[in-house]
């Protein structure tokens, strides 16, 4: 039998704040969105005092304050290279992974010596000594199956952060617990139609016939079925895309030994990520690089790794995304390697809004007539400094490359002038 | 992590971690990464020997093998001058090793990050500093402590 594990990082930005701030364990903790616009981020805290997710900062400054809550701007330099971290921390000990968002990540824990489940709670004691990341592991037979344990082991205190489905004594019990909208994969519409008919439970979704949900929805419905049921139908890199993110990866027809090759597929990566991303109308904080050799060839060496890097602007052009995600891929690939994978994960993705149009955020067809434009602007502004010529829906006032981010914690990870400082005194 | 005075693994403790005493437990971990200096190769594959030979030595491999556990910190203060850490200097800190007596360790006191000696006395564990002006911080079972990492080495411009 198969045995997959989800591992989730709790309230992670949030914890990213607390890592270096050991003090605020037990604080209401929130963290705005660029230009400190609303509440992207909750600790379990905030989320008790009733914050609500969204929120513009502007309504609720005052109520923050007088409920005493941390508020942050946020800092995509210090979250992308803890997720690097606690992503390695994963990869070093578990046979294979497979990062499914900036804070999530699947394993595979077939036939682990000594259980899944000893295995998880020592991984997730590990990836909190290192990283200081507090993390949820749920496991079971299926990727959909070990996404609904992740969730029952955040919930449940007495879990301590760990459950194991397929050593569950109850398992329909649980399923019974998970509401239909909670089910990896089944989305708003899908929930909304399903509990007009009554179905308003993972278990009772599970006893439906294969036909009705395959008529009803697709066969993307029928796979999340029998994956309920305990049949495995998506493997590494397959179902459901993480909400909030966009990844754009593949593994390679050929084993790719070139580091040339590798850019290559790297900013064809980036290119598909960044239309995905305007496609939506949205705009991405951080981008994140993987590569990995092929763990089915044993006798090969293997080697993987991740790298992080935030925008520091969020912006959806193409390429800005793709020099960051080169930049990062020239930091982690090594020679002498066969590798099979590599792939582009954009996060922290906001709604472009008109306050806050990047300056470059064109549709597609639109760059090449603009391109003699841009690079004119670019070369103004390289000869007589930053701003010299802007857009005006770029806002005029402080200057949109200043964003408003007055409450962001030090780059503690990635900038020497920031470092934390420890007391000889 | 925590320290008590036993450091019994158990089920929940970190992966690799030594026990006080008695064997060190690991975990069923793959090897990730064998280096093959010589030896066979799987056929058709360059040989990474060569490279091996040829990369120029990077201070990282040195200072950070465990890299997702390594942070940097700067020092604030002169209380640790005798263990060659002095004020404004750059801290390589291990968060993967379990702390033991006469480890420099950072250690949260009281809420704030402070940087001294662990040290084994008659009355049980203390946090020393490395010059007499300063004094000895004992550690009693009713002390809020809690030793964030292990200093491995120290970077100061001389």
């Amino acid at each position: 039998m198969k045995s997959y594990a989800l591992i989730d990082c709790n309230n992670f930005y949030a914890s990213c704040e607390r890592a270096f701030r050991p003090e605020l364990r037990d604080t209401p903790i929130v963290v705005l969105s660029n230009n400190d616009g609303c509440i992207i981020a909750r600790s379990a805290e905030a989320k008790a005092l009733g914050v609500g997710m969204g929120t513009p900062y502007f309504k609720c400054k005052g109520q923050l304050e007088r409920l005493g809550v941390e508020v942050f701007s946020s800092n995509y330099a210090l979250y992308g290279d803890l997720s690097a971290r606690v992503m390695r921390v994963i990869g070093r000990f578990a046979p294979a992974v497979e990062i499914y968002s900036i804070d999530e990540a699947f394993a595979d824990l077939s036939g682990i010596q000594g259980g899944a489940t000893q295995f998880a709670r020592r991984l997730r004691a590990t990836v909190e000594a290192w990283t200081g990341i507090p993390v949820s592991i749920g496991i079971g037979p299926t990727k959909t199956l070990a996404k609904l344990a992740n969730r029952f082991a955040k919930k449940q205190p007495r879990c301590r952060g760990v459950f194991d489905l397929t050593d569950s004594p109850a398992p329909d019990l649980v399923l019974k617990w998970t509401e239909i909208n909670d089910i990896w994969g089944i989305g708003r519409r899908h929930a909304k139609r399903l509990r007009k008919e009554g179905i308003t439970n993972a278990l009772a979704f599970r006893d439906l016939k294969r036909e009705w949900v395959k008529k009803k929805m697709t066969v993307t419905g029928l796979h999340t079925l029998l994956e309920l049921r305990g049949l495995p139908c998506f493997d590494f890199a397959q179902g459901p895309v993480p909400k909030k993110t966009i990844v754009s990866s593949r593994s390679f027809g050929q084993p790719v030994t070139q580091r040339d090759h590798m850019l290559e597929a790297t900013a064809q990566y980036a290119t598909r990520a960044a239309e995905k991303l305007r496609k939506q109308n949205s705009v991405a904080s951080h981008v994140l690089v993987y590569l990995e050799t092929n763990r089915f060839r044993t006798m090969e060496r293997q080697y993987n790794n991740t790298a992080s890097m935030p925008l520091a602007v969020s912006t959806a052009h193409s390429p800005t995304i793709i020099k960051a995600a080169l930049s990062g891929m020239k930091r982690i690939y090594r020679e002498g390697y066969s590798y099979k994978k590599c792939g582009v994960m954009l996060s922290g993705l906001e709604p472009v809004n008109g306050r806050w149009l990047s300056l470059l955020d064109l549709p597609p067809d639109a760059h090449d007539r603009n391109a003699p434009i841009m690079e004119a602007v670019d070369l103004c502004n390289r000869r007589w400094g930053r701003d010299t010529v802007k857009f005006a829906a770029s806002g005029l006032g402080n200057g949109p490359w200043k964003m408003r981010r007055e409450m962001r914690s030090p780059r503690y990870t990635t900038v020497w002038e920031e470092l934390m400082e420890v007391k000889a005194d | 992590m925590k320290i008590d005075s036993t450091f019994d693994v158990t089920d929940e403790s970190p992966m690799g971690e030594a026990r006080w005493v008695g064997a060190i437990s690991r975990p069923a971990a793959p090897r990730r990464h064998i280096p093959l200096a010589w030896g066979s190769v799987a056929a058709g594959f360059p040989s990474p020997a060569e490279e091996y030979l040829e990369k120029p030595l990077d201070l990282n491999d040195y200072v950070a093998p465990r890299p997702e556990a390594t942070y940097f910190v700067r020092v604030s203060g002169d209380s640790m001058i005798g263990a060659g850490i002095h004020h404004d200097d750059i801290l390589v800190v291990d968060r993967s090793q379990s702390p033991r007596p006469g480890n420099v360790v950072i250690a949260l006191v009281d809420g704030e990050f402070t940087v001294k000696r662990l040290t084994r006395t008659e009355d049980g564990l203390a946090l020393s500093p490395e010059n007499p002006e300063y004094s000895v911080i004992h550690l009693t079972p009713e002390t809020e402590f809690e030793v964030w990492g292990v200093v491995r080495h120290v970077v100061h411009k001389v």
